[in-house]
């Protein structure tokens, strides 16, 4: 930081563009005080909450389809890898003409993003419950939806749980480069807003409050699940 | 007769299309309340033959029925201890062993009250509330003999369950087995490759023979008036087994080791110094 704020005062480049770290400090203080950086966080997580929901629930479906019928995995199953490789940004041009430049076209997006991981890991999760559950549960009289919500679901927790993982990750980036092209607010947009201004000082405000909500989001929110499942079934 | 099979003949589809016959003409009875052992090389479908009995695998042909039923899928009158004990990681040992009861739809609270009676049958009261990570092997072996004895079943199907376990365990396990076995008056189909554990647990023995899985012989345990069998007997009857079994093992080995592969060695005796046991 001492490197940074020394790097930018000798530098020949004006400050609007390279600023020091007390600038920017001061930026993301006002910002936050004023509500316009607070403002675009509510509006931001709220977006990614919603297509992020949305998602999972989609994902969890697809995914149990997958894995109970064959016709799907063999049709849809090889779709949603091809559909994973493409990067959720690609979708926009297409989500604008269907649902016009604003907030749907966002989360479609963000949806479109963290389906299909969320997908490939419930059907990995679901395909690898060690059959002995699976028999165990069977000689116990278990089947159809039980033997689901009591031996399959449960039994794939930790794959779950590494699916919502990425899941945020890939919805978190979705929504940025979402916001960042389309209108209607956001941290995206705040980006957008700075670059427009010439105000890199509140670009760099902005950066640094997404590396906060993704680090707090991975290490407080998804590690301690993780911890926890593990600890319980004394993986760790 | 309590469980009855005849005929019993299961073929799996192989790799390359072929089928294979695993069990052949499978036919034998199991009173009410008989501890029963199959014996037999690795591969020769005993464990087949439990899932069939279980309804978890279907028979290509031939009947079992149980006191005149015929068997079509798993139900909880028949349950299965498995080599594995098979608990479920994310339930603590008292939820493992509700999980059947629950399923008949038994009210909870008696569901756990059954449960607690019968994890004191297998000294395991205390860990209630572990989870099955924090138990030892054996520990786990006797949660999931409980988790199968609480649901009063018919018929108790043991597939090789004491296989994974080290020597003291095994022993210890075999005399609560048939503690449990002789307070609770459950049927046992047994299986297992230790002619010994076979021997000392069962009334009666089923020795396999392999490819296609055929029954070889059937032995019947002499029991002194208390339900113990003396040493001589057990010694002789497991000599006699070994015999039987002898020609079996070598197929297997054959196949496994190669052509060249001697079972049994010289007959002629030889002691290692290499003379013949006085100095000449």
């Amino acid at each position: 930081m001492v490197i940074w704020e020394v790097a930018s005062r000798l530098s020949t480049v004006p400050t609007f563009m390279f600023p020091g770290v007390l600038q920017v400090l001061e930026t993301l203080f006002n910002g936050i005080i004023n509500g316009q950086i607070t403002g675009a966080i509510f509006q931001s997580i709220g977006r990614l909450l919603v297509g992020f929901t949305i998602a999972v629930i989609v994902g969890l479906i697809l995914g149990y389809l997958i894995w109970r019928y064959k016709l799907v995995d063999d049709t849809l199953g090889f779709l949603v890898v091809a559909l994973q490789s493409i990067p959720s940004i690609v979708w926009l041009p297409l989500a604008i003409v269907w649902f016009g430049l604003g907030e749907t076209a966002i989360l479609f997006v963000v949806t479109i993003g963290a389906t299909w991981t969320m997908t490939m890991n419930t059907t990995s999760g679901f395909k690898n419950v060690p059959t002995l559950y699976q028999r165990v549960a069977r000689t116990y009289g278990s089947s159809g939806f039980h033997l689901l919500r009591t031996v399959i679901i449960p039994a794939s927790i930790p794959q779950i749980i590494s699916g919502l993982r990425l899941a945020w990750a890939f919805s978190w980036r979705a929504l940025m480069a979402g916001e960042l092209l389309g209108a209607g607010g956001g941290l995206g947009h705040l980006l957008e807003t700075g670059r427009s201004l010439g105000q890199m000082d509140l670009v760099i405000s902005v950066m640094i409050i997404i590396a906060i909500i993704g680090t707090i989001m991975d290490n407080v929110v998804f590690t301690r699940l993780e911890k926890n499942v593990q600890k319980k079934w004394g993986l760790s | 007769m309590y469980l009855t099979l005849d005929g019993v003949e299961k073929k799996f589809q192989s790799n390359t299309n072929n089928e294979v016959k695993v069990l052949d003409d499978i036919s034998f009875e199991v009173e009410k309340g008989q501890f029963v052992s199959i014996v037999g090389p690795s591969g020769c479908g005993k464990s087949t033959l439990l899932y069939l009995v279980s309804g978890l695998e279907k028979a290509s042909k031939g009947k079992i029925e149980i006191s005149g039923e015929q068997v079509t899928k798993p139900g909880p009158d028949r349950v299965v201890v498995f080599q594995e004990d098979g608990l479920f990681p994310w339930l603590n040992v008292l939820d493992n062993v509700t999980y059947g009861l629950l399923l008949k739809k038994m009210p909870k609270k008696e569901a756990e009250a059954k449960a607690t009676e019968m994890l004191k049958l297998v000294h395991l009261s205390n860990y209630a509330d572990s989870y099955p990570h924090q138990l030892s092997g054996g520990m786990k072996h006797r949660v999931a003999i409980a988790r199968a004895l609480v649901m009063d079943p018919d018929i108790l199907l043991m597939d090789e369950p004491f296989a994974a376990l080290d020597e003291q365990t095994r022993m210890a396990l075999h005399n609560e087995l048939l503690e449990i076995w002789r307070k609770t008056k459950v049927t046992v189909l047994f299986v297992t490759h230790n002619i010994r554990e076979a021997v000392l647990l069962s009334q009666k023995i089923i020795v396999m023979a392999t490819r296609p899985g055929k029954i070889k012989a059937t032995y019947h345990v002499q029991t002194t008036q208390d339900g113990y069998t003396p040493d001589s007997v057990t010694l002789d009857l497991e000599q006699k087994i070994l015999a039987t079994l002898e020609e079996e093992m070598e197929k297997v080995l054959k196949e496994e080791l190669g052509d060249d592969y001697n079972f049994k060695k010289s007959d002629i005796h030889r002691d290692t110094n290499g003379d013949m046991g006085s100095g000449i």
